[in-house]
């Protein structure tokens, strides 16, 4: 077969369709950082976990140890069961406890570790018991605005009853 | 009286079914296309030739417009995002509309223009100086020798085009963000690579541009095969190559989207 320049266009062509591609891969998208190898799976349950995904981080002391595997609704204690990912090169105490944090302000939610102080480390399969939900902007907002209306019933309960029109109906 | 209101309605009605039969007649060519192209797989080199004319040649202008749309998300996205005091978040702005929409759709828009309206040029012509003909004088199927390696080029060359355009566009986001404005190249890269997923994001980009390339080259191969053996006719059919695929590939990215979207989750 004799070689023609067509081929060695052609041959350039695809290698740089291909090296954009590597590119996009490794540089562009997480596929180089993605592969930390061997995980070990931990479930936890959550009265609430708020904005979490799958596959969003597992931190400890603030560094990426794992992701999150799966989430779906326990129908039986109406909770969230979220199977943690862990990295095998990482172990943690049994009594360590996990929250739903997150990132900044206006970041996104991952899962944070607190270790504990127990011997026995956590296995494949075992169950992390102390976990704290996700914090809902609303309910703080109610719990303040509660809060605040039971500090001082005197001062706001004329000004709430001033601010209601007075009804129509019940006039003498 | 009743001869003048009858006229826009006829032409109206004759356009609706000319419009019907001519998307029936293109199935059938698509049909008969992928059954013809075992030949022109078995006998590559044709499909080589025609990626060096379609793929190769629009390099060019595929590189430079990616750099500059990715040097105007650039700059238009660090102009937004200062208002919000998040400009290192540019590297996800840039990187994510170029390899979700924009790559697949603008390079497509680029290929249709530059590579689908010569291949209707050159199939039109060919039927007008009756190559076409001749062919099947001498018991050589103009479909397998002349539609399918085109077609095949348009396939392969598409999503090798994209890819480069994409990168192209992030390495002109990369020039105007890091170098000339100084946001944070750590930050930049970082918050790229933490955003943009690979299979979610890169490969159904390619998964568009591979189906952009199918529907360019039939409709491009098919107006070409079906213009009139005229100088006016194959110039309508290459004007209609270039206005139908850029329908076509703006209202299948509207498909994609909505089907490769998953919400939130």
């Amino acid at each position: 077969m004799e070689r023609t320049t067509i081929d060695l266009w052609f041959g350039a062509f695809v290698a740089a369709g291909f090296a954009a591609l590597l590119v996009l891969a490794l540089k562009v998208g997480n596929l180089g950082a993605e592969r930390s190898g061997e995980t070990y799976k931990v479930q936890a349950r959550f009265d609430n976990i708020g904005g979490l995904k799958v596959r969003a981080p597992v931190r400890s002391a603030g560094v990426t140890v794992g992701r999150v595997a799966d989430i779906h609704f326990d129908n039986q204690r109406y909770q969230a069961d979220v199977a943690l990912a862990i990295d095998k090169r990482f172990s943690f105490p049994k009594d360590t406890s996990a929250a739903i944090l997150t990132s900044g302000l206006l970041g996104e939610n991952y899962v944070g570790l607190d270790a504990g102080g127990d011997d026995a480390k956590l296995k494949a399969g075992d169950r992390i018991a102390i976990t704290q939900s996700a914090v809902v902007l609303e309910r703080l907002i109610g719990q303040f605005l509660f809060s605040k209306a039971q500090e001082e019933p005197a001062a706001s309960a004329p000004a709430a009853a001033a601010a209601l029109p007075q009804p129509p109906g019940l006039k003498k | 009286m009743l001869e003048r209101a009858r006229r826009p309605v006829q032409a109206l009605g004759h356009r609706v079914i000319d419009g019907v039969w001519r998307t029936g007649s293109m199935a059938r060519f698509f049909a008969l296309v992928l059954a013809s192209s075992g030949t022109s797989l078995q006998r590559f080199r044709l499909v080589m030739r025609e990626v060096y004319f379609s793929g190769v040649l629009s390099l060019v202008i595929i590189v430079v417009s990616g750099l500059f749309v990715g040097m105007v998300l650039g700059l238009q996205g660090y102009e937004t995002l200062q208002k919000y005091g998040a400009t290192e978040s540019i590297g996800v702005l840039v990187a994510l509309s170029l390899v979700r929409e924009l790559g697949p759709v603008v390079a497509a828009l680029l290929f249709a223009s530059r590579a689908g309206s010569a291949i209707t040029a050159e199939i039109g012509l060919m039927k007008v100086t009756e190559q076409l003909s001749a062919m099947d004088m001498m018991a050589v199927s103009p479909m397998s020798r002349v539609i399918a390696p085109r077609f095949w080029a348009g396939v392969i060359s598409m999503p090798m085009l994209a890819a480069l355009f994409e990168c192209m566009g992030v390495f002109g986001g990369y020039i105007v963000a890091v170098v000339l404005i100084g946001v944070d190249n750590g930050a930049f890269w970082s918050q790229m690579q933490s955003s943009v997923d690979f299979r979610y994001d890169v490969l159904n980009g390619m998964v568009k541009s591979f189906v952009f390339g199918i529907a360019i080259t039939v409709i491009a191969t098919f107006e070409g095969y079906d213009a009139p053996p005229t100088a006016e006719g194959v110039s309508r059919a290459t004007t209609r190559t270039v206005v139908s695929s850029a329908l076509t590939i703006l209202a299948l990215d509207l498909i994609l989207t909505s089907l490769m979207l998953r919400g939130g989750t």
